[in-house]
């Protein structure tokens, strides 16, 4: 599975940001034509990211953008041009439904068609409501074009009749229902934006937090982030060192023709040797095993 | 006078027919406070300055600086011209100058920077003779060498007694080190001290003595301190400076340097401000204290004093108002005159000693030189500082700027102008890769080894061209507006007129 802990928002008609935001290597770079554009922008901003999903600076990079609701007449405008951009995958701006999701799944298969292209442009759902969450173990196996649901935070309180706090108890009972739908549907699960960019240590209480109830990542408003979910996500130390051990003793094995070792009298078998390959995944990415955070 | 001869002849002088007698007079109290001038006129008059001399300023106000256009109208309103102007750097609030050098009042200047409108005007031909750029270290050289001598130093000091003891910790506009001025003070023929706070006789400690000073001014302001730092010294919440920073905290955390007892220089602008916070949380992290901070001198360094992180601050300058205060108030933050700073022929310069300096740029060329000077545009526009000094003795010196500025490259094929050579260049670190000196191959190991993301510097420069394009070549003139001195006062290049 790939690593998906970051999920850099973008504003589309931000240029500087556009221009700049892969240098600080997210897992994911998301580009937004939606709700940080104004109108007045819509069309620039589309354009903007039209190009800047083919530059080579975004190449290594995961791109993903937002676009606007397809019941708005910015939708299909955005869609043509971010699937013939080749962007890896589309959020949908707000699921509330299994239609909501195969009306885009239709879409973009005419789109992909018409252009010729082989590339399967994934979707990202953003459950932002109550009947989404109640719908989310539907919505999440409802196409194999899912590669996870995200849980949006903002419309999502609103909807609930409450408001966010430091806590974040109003949203315990969403955050619980998206993750178990994706985790049985074996698609990845997103935490919300945390939107107070000075409020570090609330970042990281809430970061500490979605790590533990299971989350693979978390939307991002600012790069300045990244660097501090990263850490968090990172495996510890003694972790890495005990994956090393496994790695090593599951080759020396294989080598040797044995099925099945032991480190310390305890067994390794396959899927043990499967973590250990996940952590040191994370661990390279975290920078601990060489490499930039 | 009395010949060496008639000193050492032991007969030819008697008590009578000798000049004994006239010095044995009396000194009359009088004459005590006979230093005070009532206004900058008088102290020029005292000066002797005369055409074609040579005056000096200090750079320790930067942006606040209210004393040289205060001074230079005075001479000009007396009539005074074809001055050489030797102030250790020049900022934006130097404006007015373009106005002297017009009507001939000042021909020709020595400088470490030049900005604003002023840098325009120089670069569009303001000046007949080429401005000398010199590095903070290179100006005491040219100095004791003889080529740069200073007629009449005018030295802006916030607090002052009425013999001439002045400090810059002190009074409503500290500016803390009086580091430059220490330079003008010890070796010009006259210095006219300019103060706007007088305080009992003898004020110590003090960093301008009162053997140094021949007169004094009292004036409404000298500086404004909040501008010491010209908005420089601020903790920056910019993604990209703060990527470029812990990325610069790791390559020192990883150079082999990083023990215990290490020195460090960083400068202002955001990166390098910040880089100082990443090492301070690596050095408690890991339990290493550095022996001395150097250089100018910001409120992070400050603040890692007073924690015991670094033990002593050596400071030629204070960046900001936390630093000018603290070189009053704390034993261990030293001040420093530019000849211990830096100059090459100093007995005893503290860059010498000196482990790691962190320093920026404006343009990066493939053989590693460094241009702050010129912009993307050919003007005059920044200040040589220390940045080749501290360069060239620390054992790793570390240049950091983002690959690109908006649409312009940072890392060129050939810098527009050379402060720093190349081969005193050890580190470039970017947002898109850190190159290291192909002379520093060990250095070059050891961060890959470390994981730093080491790549060549050609690499960078072709993807800095990818990104923004070939920029179209500076139309230049022949005539030339400035002359580069390295520190040593040798010709390193010369700026162009812009045609």
């Amino acid at each position: 599975m790939k690593l998906r802990r970051s999920m850099l928002f973008v504003p589309g008609s931000n240029t500087s940001m556009v221009c700049n935001a892969f240098v600080y290597r997210p897992d994911t770079v998301m580009f937004d034509l939606e709700d940080s554009v104004a109108v007045s922008e819509k069309d620039s901003a589309r354009l903007m990211v039209y190009h800047a999903l083919q530059h080579f600076t975004y190449e290594d990079v995961e791109t993903a953008v937002r676009v606007n609701p397809l019941n708005s007449i910015y939708g299909l405008l955005d869609l043509e041009a971010v699937i013939r951009a080749g962007v890896d995958i589309v959020r949908l701006p707000k699921t509330d439904c299994v239609e909501d999701v195969l009306d885009m799944q239709e879409v973009i298969e005419k789109i992909e068609y018409k252009i010729g292209t082989s590339k399967k442009t994934k979707l990202l759902a953003a459950i932002e409501s109550a009947r989404g969450v109640v719908n989310a173990v539907d919505i999440a196996r409802c196409s194999d074009r899912l590669m996870g649901i995200a849980l949006g935070a903002e419309d999502f309180v609103r909807d609930l009749h409450t408001q966010r706090t430091k806590s974040g108890s109003e949203l315990m009972a969403a955050r619980a229902q998206i993750l178990l739908a994706a985790r049985a549907a074996k698609i990845h699960a997103f935490d919300s934006v945390f939107s107070d960019v000075k409020d570090k240590e609330g970042f990281e209480r809430e970061a500490r937090y979605i790590r533990d109830l299971g989350f693979d990542g978390k939307s991002l408003i600012n790069p300045n982030q990244i660097s501090v979910l990263h850490k968090i996500f990172a495996p510890s130390k003694k972790n890495v060192e005990w994956s090393l051990d496994v790695i090593e003793a599951a080759e020396n094995a294989k080598e040797k023709g044995l099925g099945v070792v032991s480190i310390d009298g305890k067994m390794v078998d396959a899927p043990i040797i499967a973590r250990a390959k996940w952590t040191l995944e994370l661990a390279k990415a975290s920078g601990m095993l060489g490499g930039d955070e | 006078m009395i010949a060496k001869q008639d000193i050492i002849d032991k007969k030819r002088l008697t008590p009578k027919n000798s000049e004994f007698f006239k010095a044995k007079i009396k000194n009359n109290n009088n004459h005590r406070d006979s230093k005070i001038c009532s206004s900058i006129e008088e102290s020029i008059k005292r000066s002797g300055l005369k055409d074609g001399m040579t005056i000096s300023f200090h750079h320790a106000f930067r942006g606040g600086d209210r004393v040289l256009n205060k001074v230079m109208d005075v001479v000009a309103k007396m009539g005074i011209k074809n001055l050489t102007l030797a102030s250790s750097s020049l900022a934006s609030v130097h404006d007015p100058l373009i106005e002297h050098i017009k009507n001939g009042v000042v021909t020709q200047i020595y400088t470490s920077g030049l900005r604003s409108k002023l840098g325009e005007a120089i670069s569009r031909g303001l000046m007949e003779k080429p401005v000398q750029i010199h590095s903070h270290g290179g100006r005491v050289h040219l100095v004791k060498s003889g080529e740069l001598v200073i007629d009449v130093a005018f030295i802006g000091v916030p607090v002052i007694d009425k013999f001439g003891n002045a400090t810059g910790h002190k009074g409503r506009s500290k500016c803390g080190s009086l580091g430059y001025a220490m330079t003008d003070a010890r070796y010009a023929k006259y210095v006219v001290a300019i103060s706007e706070s007088m305080e009992d006789y003898p004020s110590f400690p003090a960093s301008i003595t009162q053997d140094q000073v021949d007169s004094i001014v009292l004036v409404d302001e000298v500086g404004d301190s909040s501008q010491i730092g010209e908005g420089a010294t601020r903790m920056t919440s910019n993604p990209k400076e703060l990527l470029l920073a812990r990325r610069a905290a790791k390559v020192i955390v990883n150079s082999g340097l990083f023990k215990n007892g290490y020195s460090l220089q960083t400068g202002t602008g955001g990166a390098s401000l910040a880089t100082t916070i990443f090492l301070s949380e690596k050095m408690e992290e890991e339990n290493i204290t550095a022996s001395f901070g150097l250089g100018g001198i910001t409120g992070t360094m400050v603040y890692m004093l007073k924690r015991g992180q670094i033990k002593r601050l050596l400071d030629v300058q204070s960046f900001d108002e936390f630093a000018a205060k603290s070189l009053g108030e704390n034993p261990n933050h030293i001040e420093i005159s530019a000849n211990q700073y830096a100059n090459p022929s100093s007995k005893g310069a503290a860059i010498k000693q000196l482990d790691v300096v962190v320093l920026s740029a404006l343009e990066i060329d493939v053989d590693f030189n460094v241009n702050v000077l010129t912009g993307s545009k050919g003007l005059l526009r920044g200040a040589s500082g220390g940045h080749c000094d501290t360069a060239a003795e620390a054992k790793l010196s570390i240049i950091v700027a983002p690959l690109t500025r908006g649409r312009i490259p940072t890392i060129v094929n050939r810098v527009n102008t050379i402060i720093t050579p190349g081969n005193t260049v050890d580190v470039v670190i970017t947002d898109q890769g850190v190159a290291v000196n192909p002379k520093n191959s060990e250095l070059k190991q050891r961060l890959r080894k470390a994981g730093v993301t080491v790549v060549e510097i050609d690499d960078l420069y072709k993807k800095a061209i990818r990104i923004c394009g070939k920029p179209k070549p500076i139309k230049y003139s022949d005539e030339v507006v400035a002359t580069i001195r390295y520190r040593d006062g040798s010709i390193l290049d010369v700026v162009k007129a812009l045609a």
